[in-house]
């Protein structure tokens, strides 16, 4: 199995060439792949699943009785961001949070940007995220946003746009870094010579991230991850963070609220907590203000909040930043707070709750993509070429009922990579979402989550509807000069 | 520590021995049976589902008290949940709410040993099982090695040894259960060839066959008593294991400074072993000695439970 009969199709190949040669950052992998013995790349895709399954990085399969499990597809084809792309997105990532950060916290006080006119007042207001119970209030330090997962893809012109801000408990951060513990062995010489940045520290800096949203005046806080339990599909996810900070895992039923005060039921007692990484919903979080049925929470927990007394991160209320309607002012919103122009593009959109981009989005659905406001993981959504009449109608009559609901974008030609399938290498979608801590600085982990969409044509990366993920590689800038290589 | 996370260790502790025990439990009677060279149809296996105190469920759910009912019962039942499965699936489920406290390789063991269990269990043909009883007493191993080796001797350390131990203690008491159901003692026996060809086979099921050699040398009812119940250095002994149990108890109360209930009658059930003597015992009854012993493991299991496992809302 190697590149010989590779075919870019026409699409942005991210670690091919238009004429089918490798793009010279690619360059070592490939050569090292071709090299191999013709077995011996279907033997490593093996082992790497093998590995992953004895780590216990499974998920049950639904409906099996026999409880078989199952991993997450990995393929070991890493994704490759040269140092130089990654640099202009690192400055528009940062960029994009600080802004994002300064207009949740006007949202939820003065509300200027409102005043002046800049964003709708009714789009925002109107949302399902914006809390009134977040009203009046700052977090410490002013941070609202400690965890952001931002998807990107990249269009067949061969920028990255963003595609949505992840703003509430993006996930997928352990299969970064687990991805890459097993990634290191699969082609140990070609990432030692393209010298690819290291993720494994994401625990210390998340670590620092929560320990400076400490509350003020609290010195050495203790720290937790709260889940909503065993059976979330991200559990995993939870435990691991919690093993890589060393810090607790909490579930609702081991904290209790006292005096607007969070405490653990430890063996010694119950202990204070004075910083919460929380991975339940908003709408989970306190059955006392939220949700009532909810079981998940701590009853309480939003008025210790309220009170200064925890800090959750993210905070409750950043929804109202990465509303898919509210998305599409983002680069009005960076330069109405920075004065800056967006580093980094947002993809065109269309708000359905305005008339006239309405009219457009009805009469173009079939080269359009429609995505519900605040459903994520893939649902909610119509492909506009890929769609039948029938589910354009359906589509149509959900927007007429419920504009506010639905956004549309242009149907994006996203960039494909080398991937195994089968007994061949061919090209496939995916897109890719880098993790951002906002602590004493914003800082942007050099790497990333790369989904992709295994089945041919495929545009939905999501796992929950048939992606998979990979290694990405950001290289570092002390390249040996690949030119050189290209010569030899 | 989390008063849920203590309480999940020491359930890992326990289901691992548990299972590791079943393990031990079926090696006894397949020793005794070709021992005593009993044919496969008149071989008793009922005495093991007597011993593991399950006979209801058993007789419930099995129509015959074959060694394939009982073998099937004892390992591979999902619905019993003492079943060696169960146990691996129960210490498995533990163990992965404590991923940020026990090291990684234990957890992989673990699930190593889940995985390698649930395939043998989707055979339809149940034979070679020693291939199954051994992955379990060498995972068990592994693990044992693993919590002394790579795990940080603390809070958490105390409360798995201190499952580990209890229920060590009780599946001893079981094993010498399994050897009274299968042919009640009767004092003519007791020095008979066919009994020490017994007594060497519950020895070896609990590993203990050439350890006893260097103290008593020649296997009888009344030393092989004596050396699973008080022998103070044998560590699958039951005085071995309450030692051990009460000391991790001390530990842990001196560690964090409380003063629980659980440390009263810790306290009682190991005064009662330390004291005891080996003539009063057989003479009461080894089968009588043994229920009360279960009864007051039961009573610290309780008691460990109130003060450690279920914070009260003050």
């Amino acid at each position: 199995m190697n590149f010989a009969n590779y075919d870019t199709e026409g699409f942005y190949d991210e670690l091919i060439q238009p004429n089918g040669r490798p793009r010279k950052e690619a360059l070592p992998l490939i050569q090292q792949i071709n090299a191999l013995p013709p077995k011996e790349l279907r033997r490593r895709q093996k082992a790497a699943e093998h590995a992953l399954y004895q780590q216990g990085i499974t998920f049950s399969v639904y409906g099996d009785k026999k409880g078989t499990e199952k991993i997450f597809p990995f393929d070991i084809v890493p994704r490759i961001v040269p140092s130089k792309e990654w640099k202009t997105l690192e400055a528009g990532l940062k960029q994009r949070i600080e802004a994002l950060n300064l207009f949740i916290d006007d949202i939820y006080n003065d509300q200027k940007i409102l005043k002046d006119g800049v964003v709708p007042r009714d789009l925002v207001l109107s949302s399902e995220c914006f809390l009134k119970e977040c009203v009046g209030l700052s977090p410490p330090k002013g941070i609202w946003i400690h965890i952001t997962g931002t998807d990107l893809v990249r269009d067949g012109d061969g920028e990255f746009y963003v595609l949505e801000d992840n703003l509430r408990c993006p996930s997928g951060i352990s299969y970064v870094l687990q991805n890459r513990a097993i990634q290191k062995h699969t082609f140990p010489n070609a990432f030692q010579e393209m010298r690819v940045r290291p993720v494994s520290n994401y625990g210390d800096h998340l670590y620092e991230t929560l320990r400076h949203a400490a509350p003020e005046g609290v010195e050495k806080p203790t720290v937790v991850v709260l889940t909503p339990g065993i059976y979330n599909s991200a559990y995993y996810e939870h435990s691991f963070l919690a093993q890589q900070m060393g810090v607790m895992l909490a579930q609702g039923s081991d904290l209790a609220v006292r005096d607007d005060k969070v405490y653990l039921r430890t063996t010694t007692g119950f202990q204070r907590v004075d910083v919460i990484y929380r991975r339940i919903d908003d709408a989970f979080l306190d059955p006392l203000v939220f949700r009532k049925d909810s079981l998940l929470g701590v009853p309480g927990i939003m008025d210790c909040f309220r009170k200064g007394n925890v800090t959750l991160a993210n905070a409750p209320g950043t929804g109202i930043a990465d509303d898919k309607a509210v998305y599409a002012y983002v680069p009005q919103i960076i330069r109405y707070y920075l004065g800056e122009d967006a580093i980094t593009a947002n993809v065109p959109t269309f708000i359905c709750d305005d008339e006239k981009q309405r009219k457009h989005v009805l009469e173009n659905l079939d080269s359009l993509v429609v995505k519900a406001v605040n459903l994520s993981g893939g649902y909610g959504m119509l492909i506009g070429p890929k769609s039948t009449a029938a589910e354009r109608d359906i589509f149509a009559e959900r927007i007429r009922k419920a504009p506010r609901d639905y956004i549309a974008q242009p149907t994006l030609s996203l960039s494909r990579t080398p991937t195994i399938i089968g007994d061949a290498i061919e090209g496939r979608h995916v897109d890719f979402r880098p993790y951002i801590l906002y602590g004493r600085e914003i800082y942007v982990l050099p790497g990333g989550l790369t989904r992709v969409a295994l089945k041919r044509g495929s545009l939905v990366v999501n796992s929950s509807q048939g992606g998979g993920s990979k290694d990405t590689w950001v290289l570092g800038d002390d390249l040996r000069s690949m030119d050189e290589i290209l010569d030899a | 520590m989390l008063s849920r996370a203590a309480s999940s260790i020491h359930w890992m502790g326990r289901y691992l021995e548990r299972a590791e025990n079943v393990a031990r439990f079926i090696a006894v009677n397949s020793h005794l049976i070709l021992d005593l060279r009993l044919d496969r149809d008149s071989a008793q296996w009922e005495p093991l589902v007597q011993a593991s105190g399950d006979d209801e469920d058993f007789a419930a759910r099995y129509a015959t008290q074959t060694e394939a009912d009982v073998v099937r019962f004892l390992t591979f039942d999902p619905v019993n949940p003492n079943s060696i499965l169960s146990c691996i699936k129960a210490a498995r489920e533990n163990a992965r709410t404590l991923r940020e406290i026990i090291p990684s390789e234990m957890w992989e063991a673990i699930n190593e040993l889940h995985h390698e269990i649930e395939r043998h269990s989707r055979k339809r043909k149940i034979d070679n099982l020693q291939d199954v009883y051994i992955a379990v007493r060498n995972a068990s191993n592994l693990l044992e090695g693993l919590t002394e080796n790579v795990m940080s001797h603390g809070e958490g350390w105390h409360f798995l040894r201190m499952g580990r131990l209890l229920e060590r203690a009780d599946k001893t008491a079981r094993i010498l259960d399994v050897k009274y159901f299968h042919l009640l003692p009767r004092a003519d026996y007791f020095q008979s060839p066919y009994d020490s060809v017994h007594w060497g086979a519950v020895l070896k099921s609990v590993s203990g066959f050439e350890m006893y050699r260097q103290r008593f040398h020649r296997a009888n009812y009344k030393d092989v008593t004596t050396f699973l119940i008080l022998d103070p250095e044998f560590p699958r002994s039951i005085r071995f294991c309450v030692n051990g149990a009460s000391d991790a108890l001390q530990r842990i109360v001196r560690m964090l400074g409380v003063d629980v209930a659980a440390t009263a009658e810790m306290e009682k059930l190991r005064a009662g072993i330390d004291t005891a003597e080996i003539e009063p015992i057989l003479q009461g009854g080894l089968h009588e000695f043994i229920d009360v012993l279960q009864f007051n493991l039961n009573i610290v299991g309780d008691s460990l439970f109130r003060s450690f496992f279920d914070l009260e809302d003050a």
